[in-house]
C-alpha cells in the first residue's frame, strides 16, 4: 500500500473526491498541506483575500453546482473568519467541507499561538465536524465527511486537523475507502407510501390548491419533477426565496415569489388556499408571518428530507420524509394509479381569483419622469441585457429583494443568495465560485454600496484569476432595508442607516484593475449594461445610483396573517 | 411535562457536548443529565429529564437523531419504566437530632454511610421525588451537603435500548 503524509493524504483525498477547486488562505498549521498542494496540479487553489470570502466561494460553487465546496483556512483566526461562511452554508443547507489547521496535538488547549477551539466555535452552525486525533485516520474522516455533507439534509462538515498530524516525515498507508458505514447516520431514502397516497387523494379534493416550493426542491434535483407535477395538476406554484428557479419563473402558473416581500398574488393564494403542498420549503417566519393567523383554511402537505423541519412551525397534516426527487417520483406514479382529475370547475374559479388579485396589484412601482432612477429599472435592465439567463448571486438588502422580484429564474440554481443567515459580503465572492464552475457563464452580483463594501477585497481575486464578473452596485447611498424599517417604525430616524464617505467606486475597480463604470441617469442604462455585458473577458463594476427614498413594496405587516400587506408607502390591504 | 430521555451514542470525544449545546443552542432545558459508558465500550448511554409539551419533546427527540454521534434514543416516559437517582446527603447529627436522623433513614430505606459525632453522611436511591421527600422530611436548616447523581432510566419488561 502506498505511505503518505497527513498531508499527503488530505490532498490525495480530495483528487479521490473529484474536488476541482479549493478556495483558501495559507498560514502557519496549514503549511504542510499547501507544500503538498504545490506538487500536484488535479486540485486547483485559489487563493482568496479574506477567509470569509472562501467560504462564500465554495458555498457558491456548490449552489451552482450541486457539488460540495471545498474551504482551507489555517488555524485561529483563518478559522474563525471562516464561521459565517459555515452559518451561511448550514442554514441554507448547502454542502460544503472545511478543512481548518490546527496547532500541533500537544499544544492544543495550552492557548497556543493562533490556537482556537474550532470544533467548540463552530458547533453550532456545522452538521458535523471532525478533529484528526491520529494521521492515519484521515482517508476515513475525508469520506465521511464528504458523505455527511451531500447526503441527506446537505450542510456544512469541518475537519479540524493539528499540523502534527500533517508532517512530511510521517507516512501511514493511503487507501480511500470505497463505501462509508455508518451505525449512527443513515439519511432517509424514500418517503412514506401510504401518506404520498394520502396526500394525493388530498391534492385530488382541494378546490384552491397552492404549491410552495422551497429550496430543497433545488438542492434535491427535483425542479423538473415538480414543474411536470404542477403541469399536470394546473395548481399555483409560489416559490421562497431559495426556491427561484425550481419553477420556470415566466410560467404563467407561476404566482412569484412569497412571503414578507412577496407578491400580493402569491400572498393572497397562500392565505386563501384549502391545500398546501409545501415541497422542500421549511415554513420560517419570512413565509408565514404570524403562525397563528397562517393560512386559517388550509391542509398542509409538507416533504422535506429533514424531520425536524416537518410541524416546527407549522403542523403538518400530512407530513412526507424523504428526498424530493423520490417522493415527487411516487407521488407521479400514486396520480396516474388513482386515475383521478382535480376539481376543474373549482380550479377554474381559483384560478379567476388569482388572475383578479395579479391584475389589481401584480408587481409594480412608480417611476418619475426627471427624478432619480428606480432600483427596480435596474434589475429589470439587468434581466433585459443579459437575456434572463444569467447566473445572479446577491448581497443582503433591499438590492436582493428586488433581484428576487424583477429578475426572473427560468432555471434552478441560477438565483444564488445568503436567504437564511442574510449574510451581507456573500454576493462577489459566491459570484466567484460560480464562475469558477462555469468560466464561460454570465454572471452578475447584484449588490449595494453597503454590502460590497463588506468583502470587497476579492477584487483582487477576480483580477488574478480573471473573473469576468459582472458587479451591479445599486447604489443608493443608505443601508437601503434598514432605512425603510426605520421610516416604517423608527418615524423615519435613520439611525446609522447612511453610507457617508463613500468611496469613488469607479476610480476604486480601476486600482484594482477592473473597468468602472457609474451611470446616475435612466436613459443611460440599458446602454452602459450592453457595453458592460460586451466586455466578455473584463470584470466591469457598475455603480448605479438609485432612488434612495424607495421601498421594497409588497411587505407583510408584521404580527399579520400572510394577506396582511403594505403594497406601497400609501396603500395596504 | 417533566420527561426521561435515553440516549444511545458514540463513545467519542466532543458527542456529549453537541448534545448539550444543543439544548443551550435551541433554548431546552436540562433538569438533569447523566452519562456513562454502557458494556460496549464504543457507545454511552447519557439520560437526561427536561420538560415540554408533546410538541417541543418531539422536536428535542428529532433534532437530537440528526446529531451524528446520536445512535438511538427514548422518551421513557413515553411507557411504563424504573427511574433511580442516587444521592449522598450530608446531614447534622447531634443531639437528639441523631435518633431523628436515623429513623428517617429507614423509613425512607437509605444507609448512613459515614458517621462523625456530629454528621451523618446519607446514602439514598429512588425516584427523584422520594429524594425531595426525604429532604424535606429532614428538614432544610439539618443539609449540610447534596450530591445527587441526575436520573437514570430503564424501560420496564422486555422493551430495550440497544443495537
Amino acid at each position: 500500500m502506498e505511505m503518505l503524509s497527513g498531508a499527503e493524504m488530505v490532498v490525495r483525498a480530495l483528487q479521490d473526491e473529484g474536488v476541482e477547486y479549493i478556495f483558501g488562505y495559507p498560514g502557519g498549521s496549514v503549511l504542510h498541506i499547501y507544500d503538498a498542494l504545490f506538487q500536484q496540479d488535479t486540485v486547483n487553489h485559489i487563493l482568496v483575500r479574506h477567509e470569509q470570502a472562501a467560504t462564500h466561494a465554495a458555498d457558491g460553487y456548490a449552489r451552482a453546482t450541486g457539488k460540495p465546496g471545498v474551504v482551507m483556512v489555517t488555524s485561529g483566526p483563518g478559522a474563525t473568519n471562516a464561521i459565517t461562511g459555515l452559518a451561511t452554508a448550514f442554514m441554507d443547507s448547502i454542502p460544503m467541507i472545511v478543512l481548518s489547521g490546527q496547532v500541533r496535538s500537544d499544544w492544543i488547549g495550552d492557548d497556543a499561538f493562533q490556537e482556537t477551539d474550532m470544533i467548540g466555535v463552530s458547533r453550532p452552525v456545522v452538521k458535523h465536524s471532525f478533529m484528526v486525533r491520529d494521521a492515519k485516520d484521515i482517508p476515513e474522516i475525508m469520506k465521511k465527511a464528504f458523505y455527511i455533507a451531500t447526503t441527506g439534509r446537505p450542510g456544512p462538515v469541518l475537519i479540524d486537523i493539528p499540523k502534527d498530524q500533517t508532517a512530511p516525515n510521517v507516512k501511514n498507508p493511503y487507501e480511500y475507502p470505497k463505501k462509508v458505514k455508518m451505525r449512527s447516520y443513515a439519511p432517509v431514502s424514500r418517503g412514506h407510501s401510504g401518506q404520498i397516497r394520502k396526500a394525493v387523494e388530498e391534492l385530488m379534493k382541494a378546490k384552491r390548491p397552492v404549491i410552495y416550493a422551497g429550496g430543497g426542491v433545488i438542492q434535491g434535483e427535483g425542479s423538473e419533477l415538480l414543474t411536470k407535477l404542477a403541469h399536470r395538476l394546473n395548481f399555483p406554484v409560489t416559490n421562497t426565496l431559495m426556491g427561484l428557479g425550481c419553477f420556470p419563473g415566466t410560467d404563467p402558473q407561476n404566482v412569484g415569489m412569497l412571503g414578507m416581500h412577496g407578491t400580493y398574488e402569491a400572498n393572497m393564494t397562500m392565505h386563501s388556499s384549502d391545500v398546501i403542498l409545501a415541497v422542500g420549503a421549511r415554513l420560517d417566519d419570512r413565509v408565514t408571518n404570524n403562525v397563528k393567523k397562517f393560512c386559517p383554511g388550509a391542509k398542509i402537505i409538507h416533504i422535506d428530507i429533514d424531520p425536524a423541519t416537518i410541524s416546527k412551525n407549522i403542523m403538518a397534516h400530512i407530513p412526507i420524509v424523504g428526498p424530493v426527487h423520490q417522493v415527487l417520483e411516487e407521488m407521479l406514479s400514486a396520480l396516474d394509479e388513482h386515475g383521478g382529475e382535480p376539481d376543474q370547475k373549482a380550479l377554474e374559479r381559483w384560478w379567476e381569483e388569482i388572475e383578479g388579485w395579479r391584475k389589481v396589484h401584480g408587481m409594480r412601482y412608480e417611476t418619475n419622469e426627471n427624478g432619480p432612477m428606480k432600483p427596480q429599472q435596474v434589475v429589470e435592465a439587468l434581466y433585459k441585457a443579459t437575456g434572463g439567463d444569467a447566473y445572479v448571486t446577491s448581497d443582503v438588502g433591499q438590492h436582493q429583494m428586488f433581484a428576487a422580484q424583477y429578475y426572473k429564474y427560468d432555471k434552478p440554481r441560477r438565483w444564488i443568495n445568503s436567504g437564511g443567515l442574510g449574510t451581507m459580503g456573500f454576493g462577489l465572492p459566491a459570484a466567484m465560485g460560480v464562475q469558477f464552475a462555469f468560466p464561460d457563464a454570465t454572471v452578475a452580483c447584484v449588490t449595494g454600496e453597503g454590502s460590497i463594501q463588506m468583502n470587497i477585497q476579492e477584487l483582487s481575486t477576480c483580477l488574478q484569476y480573471g473573473l469576468p464578473v459582472k458587479i451591479i452596485n445599486i447604489n443608493n447611498q443608505a443601508l437601503g432595508m434598514v432605512r425603510q424599517w426605520q421610516d416604517m417604525q423608527y418615524g423615519g430616524r435613520h439611525s446609522q442607516s447612511y453610507m457617508e464617505s463613500l468611496p469613488d467606486f469607479v476610480a476604486l475597480a480601476e486600482a484594482y484593475g477592473h473597468v468602472g463604470m457609474k451611470v446616475t441617469k435612466f436613459e443611460d442604462l440599458e446602454g452602459a449594461m450592453n457595453e458592460a455585458f460586451a466586455l466578455k473577458d473584463r470584470l466591469v463594476f457598475m455603480d448605479i445610483y438609485v432612488d434612495p427614498t424607495e421601498h421594497v413594496y409588497p411587505m407583510q405587516i408584521a404580527d399579520g396573517s400572510m394577506r396582511d400587506m403594505w403594497l406601497s408607502k400609501t396603500e395596504r390591504t | 411535562m417533566r420527561r426521561i430521555i435515553s440516549i444511545l451514542m458514540e463513545n467519542e470525544p466532543g458527542a456529549l457536548s453537541r448534545v448539550i449545546g444543543l439544548f443551550s443552542q435551541r433554548g431546552y432545558n436540562i433538569e438533569s443529565l447523566s452519562v456513562a459508558p454502557t458494556e460496549d465500550s464504543t457507545l454511552s448511554r447519557l439520560t437526561l429529564t427536561t420538560f415540554g409539551n408533546d410538541l417541543k419533546i418531539e422536536q428535542i427527540t428529532k433534532h437530537l437523531n440528526k446529531l451524528i454521534e446520536v445512535v438511538k434514543l427514548v422518551d421513557l416516559t413515553e411507557g411504563a419504566h424504573i427511574e433511580r437517582e442516587l444521592m449522598l446527603i450530608k446531614v447534622k447529627a447531634t443531639g437528639a437530632q441523631r435518633a431523628e436522623v436515623k429513623r428517617s433513614v429507614d423509613i425512607f430505606r437509605g444507609q448512613i454511610v459515614d458517621v462523625t459525632s456530629t454528621v451523618y453522611t446519607v446514602q439514598l436511591t429512588g425516584a427523584s421525588d422520594k429524594l425531595d421527600a426525604f429532604i424535606g422530611a429532614i428538614g432544610e436548616t439539618q443539609v449540610l451537603e447534596v450530591v445527587r447523581s441526575g436520573v437514570s432510566g430503564i424501560s420496564r419488561g422486555e422493551k430495550v435500548l440497544s443495537l
